[in-house]
């Protein structure tokens, strides 16, 4: 029998980390910068988490820790990662003009370098005989339902039984679909991404919009990290655990035609959907079908591109100067 | 209010010589060393001048070392040429990964399949075939969906990666040798069957031979051919190409035909000459590492048996010191990215100077 009240909630368990990636790269997307190192961006914004939380209960090993700090530490360790892979990015492609596709590839080679490298550094310094870490006590602060979710019966599952970030996950989508279409902000963001000459001509910073995107984008990409290994894994990071979670984020972007409300409800199904094959009962006999669930994916978004290509409504394109970076004297 | 004017701004360059940009980028990678050489002595407290002896050992410190190094070279080679005149045609080909993981897997399935069955001649030939046919139909795909609806071809190759994989994926399990363990195992280890040839009895020749003869065929193929001609056209501008009367649909499509196919080839090489077996991971990355290659080499077919060198010299050095000293692999794609860093940034100061305000006149 296909239980619907303990799938909602690993479906969307599943969801943050996507959700989170989908939020950060509209961001960056909108303002005309295709980010190809997001997958880069979580792990480096997942295992900065994990450093910080490992260092803070070797500090406190034995004595009680201060949830307060058991939380903010690895946060604002994630953001700072994230934030420098992000001024990496701008760094080169904004001031430096570089070519977005292949400074976004190397960010990924890099930034999931760093992750295997300082995880597999930080199971080492802690002397364990399994492959991986685990800060089951940091998790512990992370993955804190809300108190009286266990009283409300399915209600209570589906709805609160998450821990703080996956509401965040929700809630910044939420914002940022707000500051992107109804503020003044926003639509200097969407200019400075669909045609960066005539925001030039406007008036606006083009350079200022592009940094100040990209890097809040990635910062938001690197929580996703956090997530998944603070409240998903509970507290273990295993090198390459994280998968191609962040290459899925991106195919999300495009499968919400950049609206990070329609963000909101791809991110579950696609969470939805990379467990769905847990569900599906094929039998020992049949393991293999199993792999073509998994591609459903990433055969959906493709076609949602296709599809969104032939319409040719202007609202549900990409961003018109997407992957190009602005010279202004140039033309 | 009267904005003063900048401390300093941007020109573009007109086109310097060689030896100036080549000069520039030798200075990014040896100023990429230096901080590669602090980073490690930082995070494991190595003597970095030993780090940098080992990076050699890696790659040159055996006969069989430096044929290993030849061989994965000649790999990425292939890949990275592969690409190339997609991305000469501004056309984002990030879909390497894919087209070499098909074309392994159309290789595979003969040799599965028809192992043993037919002459072992007529078996490499049609694995050949359908290898290259593979990989094309891997690449005609985004190519048809660019040429007729403007698809963002970035995303679209992207995607067909995963497709890809997740395909091997399925027929891993179909083929898993024994049961249970998803893995295909060796193919056809008893009897060879569909294994590509020695070259003068070496294991290594092959795919040294065939990224040598596709370097030069690309490069003549690039600058002297009529459809090379087209290609750059199209890349520079898709307004000129098609107000001097070429069809674009058919350029975009026709590249991306030869760019997948090539791609084909590689895994072909993969899985009959090199490890004949397969795996989701079997390509292990390089289809994006490809794109890489292939920018740095400025799209310069001659160029990218540099560029490939310098990344695998990385991976085989950094490989070394992994084990010499106890890191994890995974160092070795820290100081890649580093590297790049630095090789992509310092183009800027190739195409462009910066102009300091002049004194005086405030």
């Amino acid at each position: 029998m296909f239980d619907i009240v303990a799938f909602i909630p690993r479906a969307i368990g599943q969801s943050v980390p996507l959700l989170f990636g989908c939020s950060g790269e509209i961001l960056t997307e909108k303002s005309g910068n295709l980010n190809l190192g997001i997958p880069g961006v979580m792990y480096v914004g997942g295992i900065s988490g994990v450093i910080g939380a490992f260092f803070y209960e070797q500090h406190c090993a034995g004595g009680n820790m201060n949830g307060f700090l058991a939380i903010m530490i690895p946060l604002l360790c994630s953001l700072l990662g994230s934030l420098i892979m992000g001024l990496i990015y701008c760094l080169l492609t904004v001031t430096l003009r570089a070519n977005q596709n292949v400074t976004g590839l190397a960010m990924t080679t890099f930034g999931v370098g760093i992750g295997n490298f300082f995880g597999g550094s930080l199971i080492k310094l802690s002397g364990a005989d399994v492959p991986s870490i685990a800060l089951s006590r940091t998790s512990a602060f992370y993955s804190r339902a809300l108190p009286f979710a266990s009283k409300m019966g399915w209600f209570g599952k589906v709805f609160l039984s998450y821990g703080f970030l996956c509401y965040a996950a929700f809630i910044i989508a939420i914002v940022s679909a707000i500051i992107l279409f109804k503020t003044r902000k926003g639509l200097h963001l969407r200019a400075v991404g669909e045609n960066p000459s005539t925001a030039d001509a406007a008036g606006i910073n083009v350079s200022r919009y592009k940094y100040f995107a990209t890097c809040i984008g990635c910062m938001i990409a690197g929580l996703g990290g956090l997530y998944y290994v603070m409240d998903y894994a509970s507290g273990v990071w295993s090198n390459d655990a994280f998968g191609d979670r962040g290459w899925l984020a991106i195919a999300l972007v495009i499968f919400s035609i950049w609206n990070p409300l329609i963000g909101i409800f791809a991110s579950i199904l696609f969470g939805g959907l990379y467990i769905v094959y847990l569900y599906i009962p094929t039998g020992m006999d049949y393991m293999e079908f199993k792999e073509l669930y998994k591609m459903i994916p990433y055969v959906v978004t493709l076609l949602v591109l296709v599809l969104t290509s032939m319409r040719n409504k202007k609202e549900n394109q990409p961003p018109a100067s997407l992957g190009l970076s602005f010279f202004r004297e140039e033309r | 209010m009267n904005k003063k004017e900048p401390l300093f701004h941007i020109v573009k360059r007109d086109v310097l010589p060689w030896y100036k940009s080549w000069g520039i980028r030798a200075a990014a990678i040896v100023a990429a060393l230096i901080v590669c050489g602090i980073i490690t002595t930082i995070t494991t407290g190595l003597n970095p001048f030993k780090v940098y002896g080992s990076f050699i050992q890696g790659a040159f410190g055996s006969g069989r070392k430096v044929w290993i190094t030849m061989q994965n070279m000649s790999i990425l080679l292939i890949i990275s040429l592969a690409l190339t005149p997609a991305f000469k045609m501004r056309f984002w080909n990030i879909g390497g990964e894919g087209q070499v993981l098909v074309g392994a897997l159309a290789t595979a399935a003969c040799m599965i399949t028809l192992g043993d069955k037919i002459p072992n001649v007529l078996l490499i030939l049609i694995m050949t075939v359908s290898a290259i046919l593979a990989g094309s139909i891997w690449g005609l795909i985004p190519a048809i969906f660019k040429a007729k609806w403007n698809t963002n071809e970035t995303l679209s190759t992207l995607m067909m990666n995963y497709i890809a994989t997740q395909l091997v994926a399925f027929f891993t399990i179909v083929w898993e040798v024994p049961k249970g363990s998803f893995t295909v195992g060796i193919i056809n280890q008893s009897t060879n069957a569909g294994w590509l040839p020695q070259l003068f009895g070496s294991k290594y020749l092959l795919p040294i031979v065939i990224a040598l003869l596709t370097t030069i065929s690309m490069f003549i193929y690039l600058k002297y051919s009529k459809h090379g001609y087209e290609i750059s056209v199209v890349g520079e501008s898709e307004k000129t190409a098609k107000y001097v009367g070429m069809k674009t649909e058919k350029i975009i499509i026709r590249t991306m035909l030869l760019s997948g196919g090539l791609c084909g080839l590689a895994g072909l090489l993969l899985v009959g000459g090199i490890n004949h077996t397969i795996t989701t991971t079997i390509n292990s990355g390089q289809g994006f590492t490809a794109v890489m290659v292939s920018w740095l080499a400025k799209f310069n077919p001659i160029t990218m048996i540099f560029t490939s060198f310098l990344i695998i010299f990385l991976e085989r050095g950094a490989g070394e010191i992994s084990t010499n000293f106890g890191l994890n692999q995974s160092f070795a794609d820290i100081l890649t990215g580093i590297i790049l860093f630095f090789i992509i940034g310092c183009e800027f100061f190739i195409s462009y100077r910066i102009v300091g305000r002049k004194k005086g006149d405030k």
